[in-house]
């Protein structure tokens, strides 16, 4: 089954479908989180742009998964601003997988459509996504199993194949192998890179630093709720230009 | 010991021939704490997942007040749904008193506030995991509240049935609003305490029986769907 979907940042558009506003770049303006008395981030400038991969590096309490509630609307910054595509609203064209997957009661298919469903997605259109989502995850012959009897790794792959469906402009991942084992981890790996070869963003928190490797573009290294260096991943790896980030890959 | 001996052949008599009198009174029972667990699941469901999922003020003393009305002495929400609709009462015009009709109106305001609070736990905790993920798929709170009864629905069916057992159980409300009157507004427990006092043991004995059968029953029911959903459904 084929089916047409819109791609991330507007390539491959078919010219009779709506343009749908773009919700990139993303923009953080000296954003800060604090709770309470404590500092979770302070003062993030940086850039999202569309197709982009960036992993977001440091240490436990960084601030990662932080900055990725922020960056997808779930966390309301207590100083700074953030737009998405120069609006202040969160756009609906993002997805989220967490560290452990959330499925609802239901089948594999049916935690899919019910995603859809809340994006406005019904009827054939989305039976197609449902088929094309579970296929890309090698789900398929799971498609009515109950979501939350399958293996860890099964549902992380129900829960990329509920984002892949969304068909996002940009994908958040917390720590989205960290419960897993070797075998699942590659294979989450090898999705999020078919998720991006079709024009997805990817931001992605992680602090397994092979993994980032393998992934990123770009490394965005998170010291103490500080942007502490932002680079391209070779450059990172090679030559860390702070000593702080120097330091954080010695220690790992 | 031979009362006893001989009260229990004659109740089981009168369940094996399925006495017209004793059925009355049995099917009597079941509709009245069936409509008041129908009703007060109708109000307490919702209730206690706003107070889960919602942002209000007062939420807090809400729960408060759930958790303690839980406690409800059965004789005195008798007396105050007697007070409402006796002839003189605010509700009196409506004429309903000694009727089921009162006898189901007691039993749901006994059993709201159960079937309310202890919603509003499960439903509590569901939202604790889910919640980020529902606000990422965008999910309105009045959405994310549904999606959440739905799927906790065979937890939800444990607290129907502590609401239901509640209800049928109750001896106190029933009998002041609905008067105990034989043939129309008799149940198991009124009929039960009254047949007791008389010395008429076999028709309360049978009683007895039949309403821990029921209640045993349905209990585990419950138990084997929770242990079936959690197998099919984790």
């Amino acid at each position: 089954m084929r089916v047409r979907t819109p791609r991330g940042n507007g390539r491959g558009r078919a010219l009779d479908e709506p343009v749908a506003p773009t919700g990139l770049p993303i923009v953080c303006d000296t954003v800060g989180v604090r709770r309470d008395t404590t500092r979770l981030l302070a003062d993030i400038s940086t850039t999202f742009a569309a197709g982009t991969r960036t992993v977001i590096v440091g240490a436990n309490g960084a601030g990662k998964s932080t900055l990725l509630r922020v960056l997808h609307g779930l966390v309301i910054p207590t100083s700074g601003s953030i737009a998405w595509g120069g609006r202040a609203q969160r756009p609906k064209r993002q997805a989220m997988v967490f560290q452990r997957p959330v499925l609802l009661r239901r089948s594999a298919a049916a935690n899919i459509r019910y995603a859809l469903d809340l994006a406005g997605i019904h009827g054939a259109e989305a039976d197609a996504r449902i088929h094309e989502a579970l296929a890309e995850v090698g789900l398929l012959p799971l498609a009515d199993r109950a979501a939350r009897v399958l293996s860890g790794g099964e549902q992380q792959r129900v829960a990329l194949a509920r984002a892949w469906a969304l068909a996002p402009e940009v994908l958040f991942l917390d720590e989205p192998t960290a419960s897993l084992d070797p075998a699942a981890m590659r294979a989450v790996e090898h999705i999020i890179r078919d998720i991006h070869a079709r024009g997805t963003a990817i931001v992605m928190a992680s602090h397994n630093l092979a993994q980032a490797r393998r992934l990123a573009d770009d490394i965005l290294f998170l010291h103490d709720g500080q942007l502490a260096e932002r680079t391209s991943s070779s450059s990172f790896f090679s030559r860390p230009a702070t000593a702080l980030a120097r330091a954080f890959l010695e220690d790992e | 010991m031979n009362t006893f001996i001989d009260s229990l052949s004659v109740a089981a008599g009168l369940v094996a021939h399925l006495d017209p009198r004793f059925l009355a009174i049995v099917e009597l029972s079941l509709r009245v704490s069936l409509m008041a667990t129908v009703i007060a699941a109708a109000i307490g469901l919702p209730l206690g997942a706003a107070i889960a999922v919602g942002r209000f003020p007062g939420r807090q003393a809400l729960t408060i007040v759930l958790n303690a009305l839980m406690g409800l002495p059965p004789v005195v929400v008798g007396l105050v749904v007697y007070l409402l609709l006796s002839r003189a009462g605010p509700l009196g015009s409506f004429g309903v008193l000694f009727t089921p009709t009162a006898m189901v109106i007691a039993q749901t305001i006994l059993i709201v506030p159960i079937i309310a609070a202890l919603s509003r736990q499960i439903v509590s905790d569901a939202w604790a995991e889910y919640r980020e993920q529902l606000q990422s798929l965008g999910a309105s709170t009045m959405r994310a509240a549904l999606t959440l009864l739905w799927d906790t629905r065979y937890s939800l069916t444990t607290v129907l049935l502590a609401g239901f057992g509640r209800a049928i159980a109750e001896v106190g409300a029933v009998m002041i609003v609905g008067g105990n009157i034989d043939g129309v507004t008799r149940v198991m427990t009124t009929t039960i305490a009254l047949e007791t006092s008389k010395g008429d043991l076999p028709l309360a004995l049978a009683l007895g029986v039949v309403l821990v059968t029921i209640v045993l029953t349905m209990n585990a029911g419950a138990h084997a769907t929770r242990e079936w959903a959690r197998a099919r459904f984790g």
